[in-house]
C-alpha cells in the first residue's frame, strides 16, 4: 500500500511537482500516467526514497519515505526510468548482487534467483555478461533484480519503454501475476492505451498537479470523452500551467 | 552494516578484475612504469658518467707550436690538441656561438716567458653560462693546473728547494657520504613512483564506482534497495583500497626485482632496498592508500560521467607528487612537521631508509596516525556527500 499526500518537490526554479496525492492499494494495478516533464519520475523517485519531498509526506506500508526510509526502501521493489545493469557481471550475478543487498542469505539467494529467472524467462541468457543485451533483455534482469527479495509494493517507472511487442505483452501478464499475488504494483507510463488495458486506478498528472485519480471508466465519464485519448488529452488541459 | 560492505566490496573486486581496463592500469601500467623509467634514466647517466672518464676530449688551442711540451703533457692526460680558429676574437665569437666548447689560447711569448720565470699567459675561452661546456672546461683547466704545479716542482727543485715547501697545507677531503646514501637521491625518486602506482590502482575503480555507476544508471536501482548510502560507499571505497594495495605492492616488487638488474655500483650506490625495506615501505605507504581512495572516490562523486572524473583525476594523481617535488628540489632534510603532510612523510620515511639511515620512531608514529585521520576524515567527508540528492546528477 502506497499513500501519497500533497508532495511537493522543486528543483532550482523548476517546480517539478507541484502537489501530488494519490494512492495506491494492495491487489491493484495504479498507473501514473501523463505527458513527458509532467512530474512522474520525479514522484516516483520520492517514493523509492532517492528524493525527498519539499512539502507533503508518503509512505509505504505505512513506513514514511523520509523518516523511515530504510524500512520503506525494505517494503519496495524499484525499477527506475533506464535503470542499468552491471555489463561485467553475468544476467544471474546482476540479479544474485541485489538479493544478497537486500539480506537475503546464501540458500535463500539461489533459490529466489533460480524462481525468478524462470518467472522472467531470462534462463537463456542468465550465465552471460550483460554487456550488449538487448533492451528486453535488460528490462527484464532489471526487473528480476527489482523482484528477488519479493516485495510487497513494486514501483516501475516507464518499464515498457523500448521493448517490443514479446516482450511489452510479457511485462503486461507479470504485472496482472504480481496483482493477483495481492501485491500493490504502481507504474508509470505516457502510453494511455497500455494503461487503460493494465490499471485500476489511472493518477493522471500533468504540470506537477494531479488533474485526474479514477477507475478507467471514471475518467471517460469526468471528461465526456469515450476515447481514452481524447479523454487523455481533455484530462491534461484540465490542470492550468504555472 | 559488516555484510552489506563486504558484498559491495566483493562485487566491486569482481566486476573490476573482469574489466580489462582496470586491469591494465592497475596492475600493469601502475607498476611497471616506474621501473621502466628508472632503468632507462639510471643506465643514461652510467654511461655518461663512464663517458666522461674514458673519452678523449679534442681541445682547439691556438699557438700549439708555441708549447709543445703543453701539448705533449695534455695529451697524456687524454686531452687532444686539435686546430683552433684564427685568433682570440674568432675564438670568442666561436665560443659564443657553440661551434666550440672551449678554446685554449698559446701566445707567442709562451715559451720566452717561461725562460725568463715570469708567470706565462694562457687564456681559456669558455662560456660559464653553458652547463653543457662546464665539465669540458673544468678539465681542461684542471689539466693546466697540473702543469703549473709540475712546472713549479721542477723549478724548486733545480733551486734546492724541497718541492713540498710549497704544498704548506696538505687537504685531505673526508666524504661522509655512504654508497647507500648517494642511492638517495636518485632512488628517491622511487616514492614518487609509488605514489603515482599506488594512484593509477584505484583510479579506474574511484569512477567506475561512482561518476561510472551513475553514467551506466545503476546508481539509482543500488540506492532504492534496503541498505544505507553509508554501507554502499565504505564498500566502495574499500575495493578500491584493495586494488590501490595491488598495486603499490607489485610496484614495489618490481622495483625491487629491476633494481637487480641496474648497473647501479658503477655509480657508486648501494641502495638498501632488501625484503625487509620493501615490507617496511609497504607498511608505511598503506595509510596512503585510505586517503588517495577517499579522496579520488571524492574527486569522482562530483563529476557527470566517467570522462569528466578521469580529467579531474589526473589532477588529483599530479597533487600528491607536489610535495615530493617541492623538497626534492629545496633539498629539505626531514623534519617533524613534515611528517604530518602524506606522500610527504612516506617519502621521507622511506628516502631514510633506502639511505639505509636509522628510522625516526617518532617521525613514523606520526606520518603513520595523522595521514590515518586525514583518511578516515575524507572517508568521512566522502559518505556526507554520498548521502546528498545530487549524488544522481
Amino acid at each position: 500500500m502506497i499513500r501519497v499526500e500533497g508532495i511537493k518537490k522543486s528543483f532550482g526554479k523548476v517546480r517539478a511537482v507541484r502537489g501530488v496525492s494519490f494512492d495506491a492499494p494492495d491487489g491493484k494495478i495504479t498507473g501514473l500516467l501523463g505527458p513527458n516533464g509532467a512530474g512522474k519520475s520525479t514522484t516516483l523517485r520520492v517514493l523509492y526514497t532517492v528524493l525527498k519531498p519539499d512539502e507533503g509526506r508518503a509512505t509505504i506500508d505505512g513506513a514514511d519515505v523520509v523518516t523511515d526510509a530504510l524500512a520503506a526502501r525494505g517494503r519496495i521493489g524499484a525499477l527506475p526510468h533506464g535503470a542499468g545493469l552491471y555489463p561485467h557481471l553475468t544476467a544471474r550475478e546482476n540479479i544474485a548482487y541485489f538479493a544478497r543487498l537486500c539480506g537475503l542469505d546464501k540458500a535463500e539467494i539461489d533459490d529466489r534467483v533460480e524462481q525468478i529467472v524462470r518467472l522472467l524467462e531470462i534462463g537463456d541468457f542468465a550465465e552471460r555478461r550483460t554487456k550488449g543485451f538487448s533492451q528486453g533483455q535488460r528490462t527484464k534482469v532489471s526487473l528480476a533484480r527489482a523482484l528477488v527479495h519479493d516485495p510487497q509494493n513494486v514501483i516501475l517507472d516507464e518499464p515498457s519503454n523500448g521493448l517490443d511487442v514479446m516482450a511489452t505483452r510479457s511485462l503486461r501478464e507479470l504485472i496482472l501475476k504480481l496483482k493477483d499475488d495481492g501485491r500493490c504494483v504502481l507504474f508509470s507510463s505516457h502510453v494511455m492505451q497500455e494503461v487503460a488495458a493494465l490499471c485500476d486506478d489511472i493518477c493522471i498528472v500533468a504540470n506537477g498537479k494531479v488533474a485526474i485519480d479514477d477507475s478507467i471508466d471514471g475518467i471517460r465519464e469526468q471528461t465526456g470523452c469515450d476515447d481514452i485519448e481524447d479523454a487523455f488529452v481533455k484530462a491534461i488541459h484540465m490542470v492550468e500551467p504555472e | 552494516m559488516m555484510r552489506t560492505t563486504l558484498t559491495v566490496f566483493f562485487k566491486e573486486v569482481l566486476d573490476n578484475f573482469r574489466d580489462r581496463r582496470t586491469l591494465a592500469s592497475a596492475l600493469l601500467m601502475g607498476p611497471i612504469f616506474g621501473p621502466v623509467l628508472f632503468a632507462f634514466v639510471i643506465n643514461l647517466s652510467v654511461e655518461r658518467s663512464l663517458e666522461d672518464q674514458e673519452s678523449t676530449l679534442e681541445l682547439p688551442i691556438i699557438g700549439q707550436e708555441f708549447a709543445p711540451n703543453l701539448v705533449a703533457f695534455l695529451r697524456s692526460k687524454n686531452i687532444d690538441a686539435v686546430d683552433g680558429p684564427e685568433d682570440l676574437a674568432a675564438a670568442m665569437e666561436a665560443v659564443k656561438s657553440g661551434v666550440h666548447d672551449i678554446v685554449l689560447i698559446i701566445p707567442e711569448e709562451f715559451g720566452e716567458q717561461l725562460a725568463d720565470t715570469i708567470p706565462a699567459k694562457v687564456e681559456l675561452v669558455s662560456d660559464q653560462a653553458n652547463t653543457d661546456a662546464d665539465r669540458d672546461a673544468r678539465r681542461a683547466r684542471s689539466a693546466l693546473l697540473s702543469y703549473n704545479q709540475l712546472l713549479a716542482g721542477t723549478r724548486v727543485i733545480a733551486r734546492g728547494i724541497n718541492p713540498r715547501a710549497l704544498q704548506p697545507l696538505n687537504i685531505d677531503e673526508v666524504d661522509v657520504s655512504t654508497p647507500s646514501g648517494r642511492s638517495a637521491l636518485l632512488l628517491g625518486m622511487m616514492s614518487y613512483f609509488f605514489v603515482f602506482a599506488a594512484l593509477m590502482g584505484g583510479m579506474y575503480l574511484a569512477i567506475d564506482t561512482t561518476a561510472g555507476e551513475r553514467e551506466r544508471g545503476s546508481l539509482e536501482p543500488l540506492l532504492s534497495l534496503p541498505v544505507t548510502r553509508d554501507q554502499l560507499i565504505l564498500g566502495k571505497i574499500a575495493a578500491t583500497c584493495l586494488f590501490m594495495a595491488l598495486s603499490l605492492t607489485l610496484s614495489l616488487l618490481a622495483f625491487y626485482v629491476s633494481l637487480g638488474f641496474m648497473p647501479l655500483e658503477k655509480l657508486g650506490m648501494t641502495p638498501n632496498f632488501g625484503p625487509g625495506v620493501v615490507l617496511a615501505a609497504l607498511a608505511i605507504f598503506l595509510p596512503f592508500i585510505l586517503v588517495g581512495a577517499a579522496l579520488m572516490t571524492l574527486v569522482a562523486s562530483f563529476t557527470k560521467s566517467y570522462r569528466e572524473a578521469q580529467t579531474w583525476l589526473s589532477v588529483v594523481l599530479i597533487a600528491p607528487t607536489m610535495p615530493i617535488l617541492i623538497v626534492s628540489i629545496l633539498t629539505l632534510r626531514p623534519r617533524l612537521e613534515f611528517m604530518f603532510i602524506p606522500s610527504l612523510s612516506q617519502h621521507l620515511l622511506l628516502v631514510d631508509m633506502v639511505k639505509n639511515e636509522p628510522v625516526n620512531a617518532l617521525h613514523v608514529t606520526i606520518s603513520v596516525v595523522s595521514t590515518l585521520i586525514l583518511g578516515i576524515l575524507l572517508t568521512w567527508v566522502c559518505a556526507r556527500l554520498y548521502r546528498r540528492e545530487g549524488l544522481l546528477g
